[in-house]
């Protein structure tokens, strides 16, 4: 039995990890790309 | 399939909405801007993503000033309508939680900006978060009606850290964009608090209207704009930039002077009748931006 405030707990809990993995996705995309300039590769 | 029970009650964790909301996301977009113009001004450009990496950090060392700023006062904005209702006074969030979103930002944004661009932007960068959150936000502002003076030199850092990442070194050029911002932003905050003083007032920030009274504040604001407008011409006969800006500067510069003026020859203290003091705080915005799109539209009519 889980009761309405253990849900929101739980929908809050689900979006913070959600927006946490994209802005972590964003990171690992935007490091690449910032590597790629440092380098100096032309494409 | 068993279902997870919650042997004890856990505490609700703060919407990621609220964590945006206390980078004061509506303030930022002015330091996005001339960050990005003092980017676009310098002779040389850096790779699109290295600049925009730039402004990012730029943005994000805002967004953790305004998370520690907001940590800070939470009992002040608690007793001020305009910020009652943030996340921390508004009882969304525990104060931990934003402290340490605010630091972890601020590190964030500052090593990022390093690894990005270069040390001495980052350097900048650093610098100007750690002015605004303990020379402006802990020092200066419970404690002097001179805060907004001194304290707008954290507002002016980002055209300065802008031009910084892309060339590496300081020229004369940003130092006039920082001291433009810097002599901006006493007439900007005092228009402000001249028609929000009660505001300030309730929750006991020694802003100038508060300490030194309404028609003071009006001749400050006049007096301040005379170095603000010099300033934001002087590029032009320095030969920093060319007619195009020199012109428009001089142009806005007056109109600012105008209404600053119009400020000065007003007597109402009546908050809902301030309509000088409105109008030239609206212009002060769209002031800054005008006056910064029109550098980097005379850097690039000048290629």
């Amino acid at each position: 039995m889980v009761s309405d405030d253990d849900e929101l707990i739980r929908k809050r809990q689900r979006e913070r990890a959600r927006v946490t993995a994209l802005l972590l996705g964003a990171f690992v995309v935007l490091m690449f790309f910032i590597t790629i300039a440092k380098t100096g590769v032309n494409w | 399939m068993p279902t997870l029970e919650l042997t004890k009650p856990a505490a609700l964790p703060a919407d990621w909405r609220d964590f945006l909301a206390l980078t004061k996301p509506r303030v930022m977009y002015l330091v996005v801007f001339t960050g990005l113009c003092g980017l676009l001004a310098a002779p040389t450009l850096p790779p699109l993503v290295l600049g925009l990496t730039a402004i990012l950090c730029i943005a994000l060392g805002a967004g953790a000033c305004g998370a520690l700023n907001q940590w800070y006062e939470v009992d002040v904005d608690a007793k001020m309508r305009r910020t009652a209702k943030r996340p921390l006074p508004g009882g969304r969030m525990d104060p931990q939680s934003a402290l340490h979103f605010g630091v972890g930002l601020a590190a964030f944004s500052v090593l990022l900006m390093g690894l990005a661009t270069n040390w001495l932007a980052a350097l900048l960068l650093m610098a100007s978060i750690l002015f605004y959150v303990f020379i402006y936000t802990v020092w200066l502002k419970p404690r002097t009606a001179q805060n907004i003076v001194i304290g707008g030199a954290a507002g002016a850092f980002p055209p300065l850290i802008g031009w910084v990442a892309a060339t590496g070194s300081v020229a004369a050029l940003p130092l006039l964009l920082f001291a433009i911002i810097f002599l901006w932003t006493p007439p900007h905050f005092w228009a402000l608090s001249l028609f929000v003083r009660s505001d300030y007032a309730a929750a006991g920030i020694p802003m100038l209207p508060v300490v030194a009274g309404i028609e003071s504040t009006r001749r400050h604001i006049f007096i301040y704009t005379l170095p603000m407008a010099a300033a934001a011409v002087a590029p032009w006969p320095l030969g920093l930039t060319g007619a195009v800006y020199g012109v428009c500067a001089a142009v806005l510069s007056f109109v600012f002077l105008v209404l600053a003026a119009r400020v000065a020859a007003s007597r109402t203290a009546d908050p809902a009748k301030m309509d000088a003091e409105k109008h030239l705080f609206a212009f002060s915005v769209f002031y800054l931006f005008a006056l910064f799109a029109v550098l980097v539209a005379d850097r690039f009519l000048a290629w």
